[in-house]
């Protein structure tokens, strides 16, 4: 073999070597980064935090917001946590988000990971209050309440249904969350007195469900119905009723030359 | 101008026993960048802790320096970001907001103004963590156990580059043991500490100048912005004897190749910290803080002086 093609060979065996510790470093290097950021599902961002993934993406991990909270309700995630790395949580039975009204954490903010689009803190959507009905003392038939009562949006985010029970005994006082309004901000969840909380907060896509674009709830007069079928123009006032000419009596049925 | 200058053995022997010999006022004087480095590394590391944790305040609601290395904003209005961290997320696709963006200039032109590496001198946490294992290892007999290209560096940088487009994410944030240390010296305690132990005991024990002068991508980064800056450290080759001490203290020994030093009169490269162990430790005085343009004056001046 000539020298050139000696050094040649030697080249393409060095370059497929590097290629491969490149290539197999990248990979681990990426599959770490994957592992990370496969977001415990139940981390629960500051006001007007991205869907999680452009979330991840923007955060620089600064703790801007986390300083600008006066209620040191958010922390940054440490490594090795089940929190993704770096990112700013928050944990409600600790210390809710009391909803500032001008929303400091969020002005903070360098990057927009929590995004300026939110101006009305009541219109941030940090997770969805849900309640086991089966630990809830007021579904139990006690005068509890206590998250109807502490909810800032209340009678909106939680209201209370009454129930009657049978005589002598006090109507039930049902609590139920409102996902139009529920902010997320897990005041409820510290206020709950069982001792684990019977309402917890959890990010949107771990607890709602989604119908079908194909169902249409007929009876709900907003919804558009699509099928030839019509329901008669509201505005024609129906015929009145003929008044028989005689008291119904079994012959009824014949009138009419039957 | 003549060809190159002789050398002689005894003037280097000469040089190194003058080092040796020191007077203590002349040894602690030789300390003060270390100490000026150390200040400068904890006191950043301070303001940020106290704003975060004491509520340190300029005035009233004007938070000190609040945030960490990747992003901060200092007395409530001047905002910086690291450029390395703001280009990762660049490369994601996503649209980042001005401040952070201004930030990132405003940190990128400073460094391109006193060298980028003056970062890893001067700022970053985990040059103490590598400083102390550098230092244990040169009092201990560790033989080195294989060499490394210094130039894999650039490779990891440009990973973490291709990476962070491919993955969606800041990929060296989200593994960056430096980002680890600042955040939980700032904002608390995590598992951080053990990759900071495994760089520790990887330049103690395995490979001198592992993580600062073979890997790290932010070091990487810096030292490509630092190609031009303005502070560099003055080369006089009339009063070098080719002693060598200078590169035995020097964390990055390649960019003190002093036949090149000869040809520019200066430590060009960008690898360069400026961190001054060299022209604090240099017996004959012939390395010294300088500015750029100056650079050139003060060898004929010098030069001029001595005819
Ligand atoms: S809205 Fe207020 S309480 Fe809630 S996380 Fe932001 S700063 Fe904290
Ligand atoms: S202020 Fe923004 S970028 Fe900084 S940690 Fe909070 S969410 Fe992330
Ligand atoms: S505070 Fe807890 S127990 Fe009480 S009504 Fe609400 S969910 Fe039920
Ligand atoms: S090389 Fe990296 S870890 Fe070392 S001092 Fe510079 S930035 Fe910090």
């Amino acid at each position: 073999m000539s020298d050139k093609s000696v050094k040649r060979r030697d080249f393409l065996v060095k370059l497929a070597q590097g290629s491969a510790l490149a290539a197999t470093a990248g990979t681990l290097w990426a599959y770490m980064v994957k592992q990370e950021v496969r977001a415990h599902p139940y981390a629960l961002r500051p006001p007007g935090a991205l869907a999680e993934h452009d979330f991840n993406a923007l955060c620089i991990k600064c703790g801007q917001c986390v300083n600008a909270c006066p209620y040191d309700t958010l922390k940054l995630a440490g490594a090795g946590g089940d929190i993704p790395i770096g990112t700013p949580f928050f944990k409600p039975r600790e210390i809710p988000c009391y909803l500032c009204p001008d929303i400091p954490c969020l002005k903070a903010c360098p990057t927009g990971a929590l995004s300026p689009k939110l101006k009305n803190i009541n219109d941030s959507r940090m997770g969805l209050a849900v309640i086991d009905l089966e630990h809830c003392l007021s579904w139990k038939g006690l005068r509890c309440e206590i998250c109807h009562r502490e909810c800032p949006l209340k009678g909106k985010a939680i209201v209370l249904e009454t129930h009657p029970r049978g005589i002598s005994k006090h109507a039930m006082f049902f609590p139920i969350v409102n996902s139009d309004y529920c902010t997320g901000c897990g005041i409820c969840e510290k206020a709950c007195p069982t001792s684990e909380p019977a309402i917890r907060i959890l990010p949107h896509q771990m607890v709602q469900g989604k119908i079908g674009e194909h169902y249409r709830l007929g009876w709900t007069f907003e919804t558009e119905i699509t099928q030839e079928f019509k329901p008669a123009a509201p505005s024609a006032p129906p015929a009145p009723a003929e008044v028989p000419k005689q008291a119904p009596g079994m012959d009824y049925l014949n009138e009419g030359g039957l | 101008m003549s060809g190159m200058p002789q050398y002689s053995r005894a003037d280097a022997l000469a040089s190194i026993e003058k080092l040796r010999r020191r007077a203590w006022p002349a040894r602690f004087w030789s300390w003060r960048y270390i100490v000026l480095r150390r200040l400068s590394q904890f006191g950043i590391l301070l303001l940020f802790f106290g704003t975060a944790h004491w509520g340190w305040q300029a005035a009233k609601d004007v938070p000190v320096l609040t945030g960490n290395l990747s992003a901060s904003e200092f007395m409530g209005w001047f905002p910086m970001a690291d450029p390395f961290a703001v280009l990762q997320i660049f490369l994601t696709g996503h649209l980042l907001q001005p401040e952070v963006i201004l930030g990132a200039a405003i940190v990128l032109g400073f460094y391109l103004l006193v060298g980028g590496r003056v970062y890893c001198a001067w700022v970053c946490p985990v040059n103490l963590v590598t400083d102390l294992a550098g230092w244990l290892r040169q009092r201990l007999p560790i033989p080195a156990l294989f060499a490394l290209s210094r130039n894999l560096r650039y490779l990891v940088l440009a990973a973490a580059l291709v990476l962070s487009a491919i993955t969606g994410v800041a990929a060296f944030e989200w593994v960056s043991p430096i980002g680890m240390m600042h955040r939980e010296i700032i904002f608390g305690f995590g598992l951080g500490f053990l990759a900071l132990s495994a760089i520790f005991l990887f330049d103690l024990l395995i490979l001198k100048n592992g993580w600062c002068g073979h890997l790290c991508p932010l070091g990487a980064f810096y030292g490509v912005v630092g190609r031009t800056a303005l502070i560099r450290v003055r080369f006089d080759k009339a009063s070098c004897t080719h002693c060598g001490e200078c590169a035995r203290v020097c964390p990055e020994p390649q960019v003190l190749n002093l036949k090149k030093l000869e040809e520019v009169g200066l430590v060009a490269s960008g690898e360069c910290s400026n961190c001054g162990r060299c022209t604090a430790l240099c017996p004959e005085d012939s390395l010294n803080f300088d500015l750029r343009p100056l650079i050139r004056k003060h060898h004929e001046a010098r030069a001029g002086g001595q005819v």
